[in-house]
């Protein structure tokens, strides 16, 4: 092998570049955190899935059916019908912003923009 | 050219196929979540230290340096730094504008007969579509970590925040999927419209465009319409950074299988094929060899070991013929060079 000094190097420096998630998560792997179960309510509006899928998608449906064109119930797909809000629907039973929402959100680098005009929870406590 | 295309589609559409059957069918989770994933890793680290190693035992008989540019020559003559290095320090820098800016693509030029006459022009479009795309794909690359690591370093979530300024769809299209996608279109179309180029296009052109552009599309399908679990994604990528493979209870659907498979043919298909550019541009003689020929000489590794004679063992032989002729004798020449070696 020629230029094997220089040839070593670039095979370490491959290695190194390629296994970067191995060295990121180097000697602090740890469980996933898991965002907290709702507090109260035994089922969500559609199925566990499909929520954790789709929410993003009907929340803002939700957003856009409500606010532009004034339709404020929904019906789910089992025939059970919600006022859309997320203040007061989701959040009725996921009572924890930081808790349900944040966790994930942290995990993927997610910031959505909902709580720049809605009212966490966490907030209304702090001023009841 | 047309066939060489219509066996990369169908190439692609069997690649395609199979998750699709293996998981969406057959529950063949395990082995497309875990294990091709891991051998595809594998194949691929493997397959470039092989190339490398490969590549560093070819011998190199000449000194092949490209002359775009004067010779470091005499002082008063200028010296082009950039298109003839003469150090270490000026390679590296003709290097990495070689990487990171694809300089020598920038002088790419297009030839087209006007009439009789041959007419050269400038064409930077192949630059900016290779740009466009390889750009994309490193961003892309680097954005994907947030499904590996955990908890999800700052610099990944603030180019993720970048990336996504526009909020163009929920969740964001990334600009870099705009820009990535607009490169591998006009890189194909290239190889499509204009008849020179497709005249030269094989399999090996179409197929990774192709393969490339079906991840691409894939991801892109699985962020805004065809949802996946993203908590379930995480479980499974972040256990197999860190050797502790799971399969999530939840399921992720399979257009994330096909996502992974298609990736993973990627990483086997890499190595052995003209992507290993990638390693190939850091061995290539005209990018990486100084052009200093006339400082320092370059001895071929495989000379043959010549018995020669010096001129002062030739003068030892001939002396009584040489001192009848009154051709002068060199003494004190000898000794010196002898002392020397
Ligand atoms: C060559 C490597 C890969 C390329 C070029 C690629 C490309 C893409 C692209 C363009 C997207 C669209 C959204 C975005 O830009 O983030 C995407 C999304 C996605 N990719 Fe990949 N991908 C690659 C490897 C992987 C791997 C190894 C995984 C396994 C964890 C993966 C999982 C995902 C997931 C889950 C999404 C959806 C993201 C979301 O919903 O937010 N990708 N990919």
């Amino acid at each position: 092998m020629y230029n094997a000094d220089k040839v070593i190097v670039g095979i370490l420096v491959l290695i190194i570049f390629f296994t970067t998630p191995f060295w990121l998560n180097y000697k602090r792997v740890e469980a996933l955190p898991k965002p907290e179960r709702a507090e109260k309510g035994e089922k969500c509006i559609e199925d566990t899935a499909y929520m954790r899928a789709y929410h993003m998608k009907l929340l803002d449906e939700w957003r856009n059916e409500k606010v532009r064109e004034s339709k404020i119930y929904y019906q789910s797909s089992d025939g059970r019908i919600y006022l859309k809000s997320l203040q007061r629907t989701c959040m009725e039973c996921h009572r924890s912003m930081a808790n349900f929402c944040g966790r994930c959100h942290a995990m993927f680098a997610v910031k959505p923009d909902c709580w720049k005009c809605h009212i966490a929870p966490e907030e209304v406590k702090k001023w009841r | 050219m047309w066939n060489d295309l219509f066996v990369s589609i169908l190439a692609l559409i069997i690649l395609i196929l199979v998750p699709l059957v293996g998981v969406g069918l057959l529950g063949l989770d395990y082995l497309f979540g875990i294990v091709i994933p891991y051998l595809a890793f594998t194949i691929f680290i493997g397959g470039l230290i092989y190339r490398m190693i490969y590549w560093a035992k070819s011998p190199q008989p000449f000194k092949i340096t490209t002359t775009c540019g004067q010779q470091k020559s005499l002082p008063w003559i200028k010296h082009s730094r950039l298109e003839a290095p003469a150090s270490t320090w000026e390679v590296g820098l003709r290097m990495f504008f070689e990487v990171f800016l694809f300089r020598s693509l920038f002088r790419n030029l297009r030839a087209d007969l006007v009439g009789k006459r041959l007419v050269y022009g400038s064409a930077k479009w192949l630059w900016l579509g290779a740009i466009l795309f390889h750009l994309g794909f490193f961003i892309i690359i680097i954005r994907h970590l947030r499904f590996f690591v955990h908890p999800v370093p700052d610099f990944i979530t603030l180019l993720d925040e970048i990336d996504g300024f526009f909020q163009l769809t929920v969740p964001t299209l990334y600009v870099s999927d705009i820009l990535i996608l607009l490169g591998l279109v006009f890189l194909l179309l290239r190889r499509l419209v204009d008849a020179k180029v497709n005249y030269i296009s094989y399999a090996s052109d179409y197929f990774p465009l192709l393969l490339i552009i079906a991840i691409v599309v894939s991801g892109i399908l699985m962020r805004i319409f065809t949802k996946v679990d993203l908590y379930a994604v995480k479980e499974l990528a972040y256990g197999l950074v860190t050797f502790k493979p799971v399969l999530p209870k939840a399921e992720i659907g399979v257009i994330f299988y096909v996502h992974l498979f298609l990736v993973s043919s990627l990483a086997v298909y890499f190595p052995f094929s003209k992507l290993v550019h990638m390693i190939g541009i850091f061995f290539s003689p005209t990018r990486n060899l100084p052009n200093d020929n006339r400082m320092v000489r370059h001895v071929n590794p495989w000379d043959y070991p010549v018995k020669y004679r010096t001129y002062c063992e030739w003068q030892e032989e001939f002396r009584d013929v040489l001192e009848e002729a009154g051709i002068p004798i060199d003494d004190d020449w000898c000794k010196e060079t002898q002392k020397k070696a």
